[in-house]
C-alpha cells in the first residue's frame, strides 16, 4: 500500500447479523484508484462486508472500525455514507413500487439529470423502456444489473461496491455491465490518474475479462485468509477449491 | 319552473318531493350521522364577469383541486359560490359541443326531458336524509352536456365553493355525454380558508351514451370541520366508458361516498381510481360499486390509501355481476403511517345468478418495506425524503388514458401535500 492513507481502511472488523457473528476480524485497505476483488465460498460473509460498509442497519459492528477518507463511518447513516462517496450495486436490488428508474437516476445524480445524460446512459446500457418502469419491478437479471450500473454511473462514487455483478446475467449482459464498471472505475484517464476505487464480489471471475482488478482477497471463515493476483487466485480456486486455496503458496498468506 | 310544465312533469316533481319528505330523517347506511338541522342553507352571492376577478385567496385555494382562472387549457367552466352559479362559460371554440348551466336552469329550460330521462333517475331521492335534503332544499349544482359525436379533449372545469360557516350546500349535478361524445370533467370542491363547520350534500347523476366516454376527475379540498355526503350514480350505455378519478389530500371532518356505476350497456366499462390521504382526525368512508348488467361489461377499481395522524379510512369496493359475460377486478392497497390511525379494506364481490361472471380482488394493508427505504438511501437520499418519495409513488397510480393536464394536476397536488407533510 502506498504511504498515503488508503481511501478505505477496515481494521479488525467484527459484524453480527442477529445473534450470529459473520465477520470475525476483517482487515482491508483499498487505496485510491485500486480495484479489489472479494472471493470466498457461499455464506462466508462477502455480502455482509459490503452491506456493512454502506451501513445497512441489520449489520451490527461489534468490534473494529471502518474508516473512509479518514473519517470513521460508525454512526453515519446510509445516505451520509453515499454522499461521502460510497456507492453500491446490489446483487438483488429490491423492487420499489411507484418509483421509476428515471427517478432513481435523478436521486443518484443528486438532482434532475440532463436529458442528454439520460440518452447517453440509455445508449450505453440499453435502458430503453426500463427508464419509465418501476425500478426492479419485474426486471430480468440483466435488466436489474444494467439499472444498478446506470445508477452508479450517475452517482459517481469514489468507492464502488459491486455484489456479484455477473450473477444471473447472460454473456451479452456481462459485457455491457463490465464495460460500465470499467468506465466507472477507470474513466478515460491513464492508469496512474485513476482516482476511483472498487470492491467486487465475484464467484466466477467472468467479470474480470472486462475489469482490471489489482488484488483479490479470499474471505474464509469470517476473515480475509489470503490475497494475491486475481486471475491466479481464481484459477487456483477453480482447480483445487477454497480449502486448498487458503493453504496454498501462490498467494500472500495474511 | 315555467308554466308550460306538463302534468306528467308536475306529477313527477310531486312524487320526488313526497319521497324526500318521508326520508328526511333517514340515516345513511354508512358513515357517521350528521345532524342536518344544525345548518342553514348557503346564501346568494354576486355574479362575476371573469374568473380573473375572483379573490386572490380563492384562486389559490381552488387551484389545489385543478380549477384554474386562466381558461386557455379549459373548454368550459362553472363556478358556484355558496348557492349562486357566479360564472358559467363555454369557450367559443366549443359553443356547438358543450352546454353548461346550473341544473335549475336546465330544469327550467327542458323540464320534460330532464324529468323523464335524467332528474332523480339514477339516484333515488329517498335513499337517505342527504338525498332528501337536496331534493327538498336544493342549492343549484352544475349541468354539463356534451352533444353527440363531439370529442372534447380540453377539460371542462367545475368548482363548488363554500365561503360561509355553519351552512349546508345541497347541490344536484348532472353530466350528460351523448352518443359518441367524449369529455373530461375536472371538478373541485373547496371551502374558504376561514370556513369552520359545514355540510356539503351533493347528488351527481351522470349519463354516458352509446360509445361515449366520460373521464371525471374530482379533487376534494374540504375543511377540517366539514362533513361531505356525495351521492353519485352513473348510467353507462352500450360501448360507453366511464372513468372516475378521485383524489382527497386534505383533512375533512367526515366524508362518506359510494358512487355506483350501472353498466347497463353491452360492452360498457367503468374504472374507478382513488387516491386518499387520511390526515388529522378525518373519517373517510369511500368506495365504489360496479353493477355489471350489460353483456361484456367490464370494471376495474384501484384504490391507494395512506393514513396519518388519527385518521380513519374505509376503502370499500363492490362488484356485482348480473350477466354471464362480465369481468371486474378490485385492487386496494393501504399504508398505515401512524399508530393512531385506522384503515379498513373491504372488498365485496357478488354474483347474482351469473355463473360466468369473473370477479376478483386484491386487498393489502402493509408498511413500506425497510429495504426499499434503504435502497433509496444508498443513492444519497435522506431517510425522510426516501419515505416521502416511496409514499408518493405508492399513491401516484398509473391511470391509463388520463389526460396530461389532469396528470400534472394530481402530481402537483401530491407534491404540495408531500411538502406539507414533511
Amino acid at each position: 500500500m502506498a504511504s498515503a492513507e488508503p481511501l478505505l481502511l477496515i481494521e479488525d472488523l467484527h459484524v453480527s447479523v442477529g445473534d450470529r457473528e459473520i465477520l470475525r476480524g476483517v482487515d482491508l485497505a483499498i487505496g485510491e484508484g485500486e480495484t479489489h476483488v472479494l472471493l470466498g465460498p457461499n455464506g462466508t460473509g462477502k455480502s455482509t462486508l459490503l452491506n456493512t460498509i454502506i451501513g445497512l442497519p441489520n449489520y451490527r459492528v461489534t468490534q473494529g472500525r471502518i474508516v473512509f477518507k479518514g473519517q470513521d463511518l460508525s454512526g453515519l447513516e446510509i445516505d451520509e455514507r453515499a454522499r461521502l462517496g460510497i456507492g453500491i450495486a446490489f446483487q438483488r436490488p429490491p423492487a420499489v413500487r411507484g418509483v421509476r428508474l428515471r427517478q432513481m437516476l435523478d436521486v443518484a445524480a443528486g438532482g434532475k439529470l440532463p436529458e442528454e445524460t439520460v440518452v447517453k446512459l440509455d445508449e450505453d446500457l440499453s435502458l430503453e423502456y426500463m427508464l419509465d418502469r418501476e425500478v426492479n419491478m419485474g426486471f430480468s437479471g440483466g435488466e436489474a444489473k444494467r439499472s444498478e450500473m446506470a445508477q452508479l454511473l450517475v452517482q459517481e462514487p469514489d468507492l464502488a461496491l459491486f455484489d456479484e455483478p455477473e450473477s444471473g446475467v447472460d454473456l451479452d449482459n456481462i459485457a455491457v455491465v463490465g464495460a460500465a464498471m470499467n468506465a466507472l472505475l477507470k474513466g478515460d484517464g491513464r492508469v496512474s490518474e485513476r482516482t476511483r476505487s472498487g470492491l467486487i464480489i465475484t464467484h466466477t471471475g467472468h467479470i474480470l475479462q472486462y475489469v482490471n482488478a489489482d488484488i483479490a482477497h479470499v474471505l474464509y471463515e469470517g476473515h480475509l485468509a489470503c490475497r494475491g493476483n486475481p486471475l491466479d487466485l481464481i484459477d487456483e480456486i477453480s482447480r483445487h477449491g477454497y480449502d486448498a486455496c487458503v493453504e496454498c503458496a501462490i498467494c500472500q498468506r495474511l | 319552473m315555467p308554466e308550460t310544465v306538463s302534468t306528467a312533469a308536475q306529477q313527477r316533481l310531486a312524487e320526488i318531493r313526497e319521497a324526500a319528505e318521508k326520508a328526511i330523517d333517514k340515516p345513511a347506511t354508512l358513515g357517521p350521522d350528521v345532524d342536518i338541522t344544525r345548518f342553514r342553507t348557503v346564501s346568494e352571492q354576486d355574479k362575476i364577469d371573469s374568473l380573473a376577478s375572483l379573490e386572490k385567496q380563492i384562486k389559490e385555494t381552488v387551484i389545489h383541486s385543478g380549477f384554474v382562472a386562466d381558461e386557455s387549457e379549459r373548454s368550459g367552466s362553472y363556478f358556484q359560490m355558496d348557492r349562486t352559479p357566479i360564472y358559467e362559460r363555454v369557450q367559443n371554440a366549443f359553443d356547438n359541443a358543450i352546454e353548461i348551466m346550473s341544473t335549475q336552469d336546465a330544469l327550467a329550460k327542458w323540464p320534460d326531458e330532464m324529468l323523464e330521462k335524467y332528474w332523480w333517475r339514477a339516484v333515488m331521492p329517498d335513499k337517505d336524509k342527504y338525498t332528501a335534503l337536496v331534493a327538498l332544499h336544493q342549492t343549484e349544482g352544475y349541468f354539463i352536456r356534451v352533444k353527440a359525436g363531439h370529442k372534447v379533449e380540453k377539460p371542462i372545469q367545475a368548482c363548488l365553493f363554500v365561503s360561509e360557516s355553519n351552512v349546508s350546500q345541497n347541490v344536484h349535478n348532472l353530466i350528460i355525454v351523448e352518443d359518441g361524445a367524449e369529455a373530461n370533467v375536472i371538478t373541485g370542491c373547496n371551502v374558504h380558508v376561514d370556513v369552520k363547520e359545514g355540510l356539503h350534500a351533493g347528488i351527481s347523476e351522470f349519463y354516458v351514451g352509446k360509445n361515449a366516454k366520460l373521464t371525471f376527475t374530482m379533487v376534494h379540498n374540504w375543511g377540517e370541520d366539514f362533513s361531505v355526503r356525495p351521492r353519485t350514480a352513473v348510467v353507462v350505455d352500450d360501448g360507453g366508458v366511464y372513468i372516475n378519478n378521485y383524489v382527497l389530500l386534505t383533512p375533512v371532518k367526515s366524508i362518506q361516498s359510494f358512487p355506483v356505476a350501472k353498466l347497463e350497456g353491452k360492452g360498457s366499462t367503468a374504472v374507478f381510481n382513488t387516491i386518499v390521504y387520511g390526515l388529522k382526525k378525518s373519517i373517510i368512508d369511500l368506495g365504489s360499486e360496479a353493477q355489471l348488467i350489460g353483456e361484456g361489461s367490464r370494471s376495474e377499481a384501484v384504490a391507494r390509501t395512506v393514513t396519518l395522524d388519527e385518521s380513519v379510512v374505509y376503502s370499500r369496493g363492490r362488484l356485482i355481476g348480473r350477466t354471464n359475460d362480465c369481468k371486474a377486478h378490485l385492487d386496494c392497497r393501504g399504508i398505515v403511517q401512524s399508530s393512531a390511525s385506522t384503515q379498513w379494506a373491504i372488498p365485496d364481490l357478488v354474483s347474482e345468478g351469473a355463473p360466468g361472471a369473473e370477479l376478483s380482488h386484491e386487498a393489502a394493508i402493509s408498511p413500506i418495506a425497510a429495504e426499499e427505504i434503504y435502497y433509496l438511501m444508498t443513492r444519497g437520499l435522506p431517510k425522510d425524503e426516501a419515505v416521502s418519495m416511496i409514499t408518493r409513488g405508492f399513491v401516484n397510480i398509473d391511470i391509463p388514458g388520463l389526460p396530461d393536464v389532469l396528470r400534472r394536476q394530481i402530481d402537483k397536488a401530491l407534491e404540495e401535500t408531500a411538502k406539507e407533510a414533511m
